[in-house]
């Protein structure tokens, strides 16, 4: 009999430990606690519960662990823990959590573990437990200098009932916590042997491709598949389906004994559909919509009355598009279907989800459905949603056995869900002394909860005084500006959309950081003392001076191309200052992006430091490389020769830095990219005077 | 189905194939080798550089039928212990995120260094600007190439 520590859910802010009786014993050795076995040997086992998409669980979870536990990274596998609520709490990989939502507990599974090892010790040795102490996978007795390794006392410490309340590590104590230790997944990424959710085989497997609705909510009419099954190696064709929200999208899937064959037989397919009952829409009539909504809600009476008294009055409206998730390993999952049990492989962000929706769609108790997850080729949002397992368990039930489903990038990019492209308008006023008296951002885009939610939709409702919130807004401008409020408008359209990294701050982040940098300029403020002057809160106004500093703000020459944007989410805040410059051929080009973070109590600088820099590329594509437009209700861009990356040639130099304070942990994988489009438009005005309202625009074209 | 013989990583595998079916899915759904990446299947992205040869080429857009001949290397080839310099420069620098390019990556910068041990920044930018990275690693697969090149000239 081993013991467990379970956690319960730490999103609804109080967690409490529960301890659950569990048999486990394997090749690991003891398991110790849930997220900590130990062989005799001495080799420490540490799971990661949530997904590895590049952002660095995988590095981070252990090392965590680790510090509490007294243990030298060097010493540890890491092994990705499967899907178990019970276990191992929530596991969704959204809203840059690992670290917000879980240091906590994993600090406190650490010293927990820890301290059931220094018990097993005294014991061994019958002296108080008080005279020992654990370092480097060993316990030390200290009158005696006597010491046992982990290895030796696991058996008796996981009979030991856990502690309760064990006092946690101060962070100057901290040995591993806060170093740039290197990645211990990396290795693995440099000499092919990491195994995406693409490499996974199992025994028996079968491979499919799916030639789905590409206006989303058509259905099948019916299909020639005469051609497909005379390809070798295709096994069988059939009609499937995927869940996107409250819908149910079809597609007509080629099984076959490899990917090749499946791909062969699927380009022979002859698909009909019905694309009948729902609308055809183009780009254009897309945003002519989300502009109409602006204007729909009725704006604040107190606010209005403001902005009519205010000497210097702003409106502007922000533009931005749909954009694709398009990592780079498209999606693809290997389900397997058998009686009364399912089994998943696969990159998969939203195990337990998975699990869930799995386990009620095919009547399967929970604790058979396993989900299993595998290095991610990126995630984005994309890769937290059930749609793909669904549809691979769907196909191997029918073939019954097992098969993965393949997205080829054609797919992947252009059958959503998308982020959704959302308009601002934004309205502002600006008192005598050049503060801001009035601010007021009216949003159109494609609500998630809409996909939910039986047409028509509710009238937009009035805005209303001092109400709501944008994201990626800097919180305490709230507090600053006398009259504010956020509204939104719901736009219609038969078209997926989902979160896609920072969400709506990745669209929000640009209408504000652009509109505030337009008041100041209409104050005639320098853009970094405009803000200052409307943050009324320590930890801002510290942020804001480090900003200073570290940009050599107060350096630059009038009208040289420096902007800056500061924006927060997630729990962090990131500030980005964009130098711009035009070349001897006419072109502009981005020089040099210097970015702070402030996420509070950290772990692996580095790690943060990467997360940032590829925050700013993936905005700087967002902002001038690319965006999905739709022609007669399909996606127009299919790969990347129309869907353009950036690549190392767009890469700007990239400078970032930490805030060191003791905030409580932010996250650290999305709020670094919504300030990165709003700091280069900044930019663009200061040193052309021209203003970028519209995303995406080419560089060259300014 | 025609057979055909590859030299993979000095390893002679014996493949019967379909002649247009491109050397990628031979690579890894044939011969089992999975560091090699899919990731767009026009020549694009470069995820699935190998080289042929010496020389980078996109497998997801070469027929196997083309691909006899001559040496190819796959990123299991370069090394499975990471002593190739540029894998040591690429962990010492830290460079991969999710990981799913940089076997692409890195095929592209052995390939570069090989025929120019010491690149300028434009010419590790031409020789890499194949190559789609979406977690944004490019400054630092610049400075690893860099590092790369520093360490191969002390041999």
């Amino acid at each position: 009999m081993t013991l467990m520590l379970g956690i319960s859910a730490p999103v609804l802010g109080k967690p409490t430990t529960e301890i659950i009786n569990l048999l486990s014993a394997d090749d690991r050795g003891t398991e110790l606690i849930a997220w900590i076995s130990i062989h005799q040997s001495g080799q420490v086992t540490l799971l990661n519960h949530r997904s590895e998409m590049g952002q660095g669980t995988f590095q981070v979870i252990p090392q965590m662990i680790a510090e509490e536990l007294e243990v030298n990274l060097d010493q540890v596998t890491v092994l990705f823990a499967p899907a178990h609520p019970k276990k191992y709490g929530p596991q969704p990989q959204e809203g840059s959590f690992s670290v917000r939502g879980w240091y906590q507990q994993l600090l406190q599974i650490g010293a927990t573990a820890r301290q059931m090892l220094i018990e097993a010790a005294g014991k061994q040795w019958n002296v108080p437990v008080s005279e020992c102490f654990a370092e480097n996978g060993q316990v030390i007795h200290r009158p005696t200098d006597r010491k046992l390794g982990y290895g030796a006392l696991v058996e008796d410490a996981a009979k030991l009932t856990p502690p309760p309340n064990v006092p946690l590590k101060k962070r100057k104590e901290y040995k591993i916590i806060g170093k740039s230790l290197p990645r211990k997944d990396i290795p693995m990424k440099t000499n092919g042997a990491a195994v995406f959710g693409l490499d996974k085989k199992v025994p028996g497997m079968l491979y499919a491709v799916v030639e789905r609705n590409p206006r989303f909510r058509g259905k099948v009419k019916r299909f020639d598949d005469a051609k497909t099954r005379a390809v070798p190696g295709v096994k069988q064709v059939l009609t499937v389906k995927r869940a996107v929200f409250g819908n149910l999208y079809e597609g007509v899937a080629v099984v076959a004994t490899s990917l090749w064959a499946a791909m062969q037989g699927r380009r022979v397919l002859k698909v009909e559909w019905n694309d009948n009952g729902f609308e055809h829409l183009d780009s254009e009539q897309l945003s002519d919509r989300m502009r109409e909504n602006l204007k729909k809600p009725a704006s604040s009476v107190p606010l209005e009355t403001a902005l009519q008294t205010a000497p210097k009055q702003l409106e502007a409206v922000y533009e931005t598009p749909y954009q694709s998730h398009s990592c780079m390993e498209p999606l693809n999952c290997i389900a397997h279907v058998q009686e009364n049990r399912i089994d998943i492989w696969g990159p998969i962000q939203e195990a337990n989800w998975i699990q869930a929706d799995l386990s009620e769609r095919f009547s399967v108790p929970k604790e058979n459905v396993t989900v299993n997850m595998t290095f991610l080729g990126g995630g984005f949002g994309r890769k937290g949603f059930t749609d793909y397992p669904y549809e691979a368990a769907l196909i191997s039930q029918a073939i019954k056995a097992p098969v993965q489903v393949v997205w080829t990038r054609e797919d992947d990019m252009s059958l959503g869900p998308f982020r959704t492209g959302a308009f601002y308008g934004c309205k502002g006023g600006i008192d005598e002394k050049g503060n801001m008296v009035a601010f007021q951002t009216v949003t159109a885009a494609q609500w998630f909860w809409q996909e939910w939610t039986a047409e028509p939709y509710p009238d937009p409702e009035p805005l209303k005084a001092n109400d709501g919130n944008l994201d990626g807004l800097l919180s305490p401008y709230l507090k600053a500006i006398p009259h504010y409020s956020f509204g939104g408008v719901g736009t219609r359209a038969p078209i997926p959309v989902m979160w896609w990294r920072s969400v709506y701050a990745s669209t929000g982040g640009f209408a504000c950081e652009s509109f505030i940098d337009e008041l100041a300029q209409a104050a005639g403020k320098d853009p970094l003392e405009f803000r200052r002057n409307h943050l009324p809160d320590a930890r801002y106004q510290a942020f804001i001076d480090r900003l200073e500093t570290v940009s050599r703000w107060k350096s630059r020459s009038k009208n040289a191309g420096w902007g800056v944007a500061i924006t927060e989410s997630f729990g962090s805040i990131c500030g980005h200052v964009v130098n711009v410059s035009r070349k001897t051929d006419g072109k502009l080009k981005i020089d040099k992006v210097i970015a702070l973070m402030d996420c509070g109590w950290y772990v692996n600088p580095d790690i943060i430091r990467a997360q940032v820099e590829g925050s700013i590329i993936m905005g700087l594509g967002a902002a001038i490389t690319h965006a999905i437009t739709f022609k007669d209700g399909k996606a127009v861009e299919q790969n990347f020769n129309t869907y353009p990356m950036p690549r190392i040639t767009d890469s700007p130099e990239i400078e970032v830095h930490i805030m060191d304070n003791d905030e409580k942990a932010g996250g650290v994988g999305e709020p670094g990219l919504p300030p990165f489009a709003p700091a280069l438009c900044n930019a663009i005005f200061d040193l052309t005077g021209k203003r970028m309202r519209t995303l995406p625009f080419k560089l060259d074209d300014v | 189905m025609p057979k055909y013989t590859l030299s993979i990583n000095g390893k002679k595998h014996t493949v019967e194939a379909d002649a247009q079916m491109p050397l990628l899915w031979v690579i890894r759904d044939l011969v089992g080798l999975t560091g090699t990446k899919y990731g767009c299947g026009i020549a694009q992205c470069g995820a699935c550089t190998v080289h042929f040869n010496g020389a980078p080429i996109r497998s997801c857009s070469f027929p196997v039928s083309a691909a006899t001949g001559q040496p190819i290397t796959t990123i299991e080839g370069i090394s499975k212990d990471n002593s190739h310099p540029v894998q040591k420069a690429w962990i010492a620098e830290q460079v991969p995120q999710c990981g799913y390019c940089q076997s692409g990556q890195i095929m592209s910068a052995v390939a570069l260094l090989k025929t120019n041990p010491h690149p300028t920044d434009a010419e590790i930018d031409a020789a890499m600007q194949g190559n789609i990275c979406r977690c944004g690693t490019y400054q630092r697969i610049r400075k690893a190439i860099k590092s790369a090149a520093g360490a191969t000239s002390l041999k």
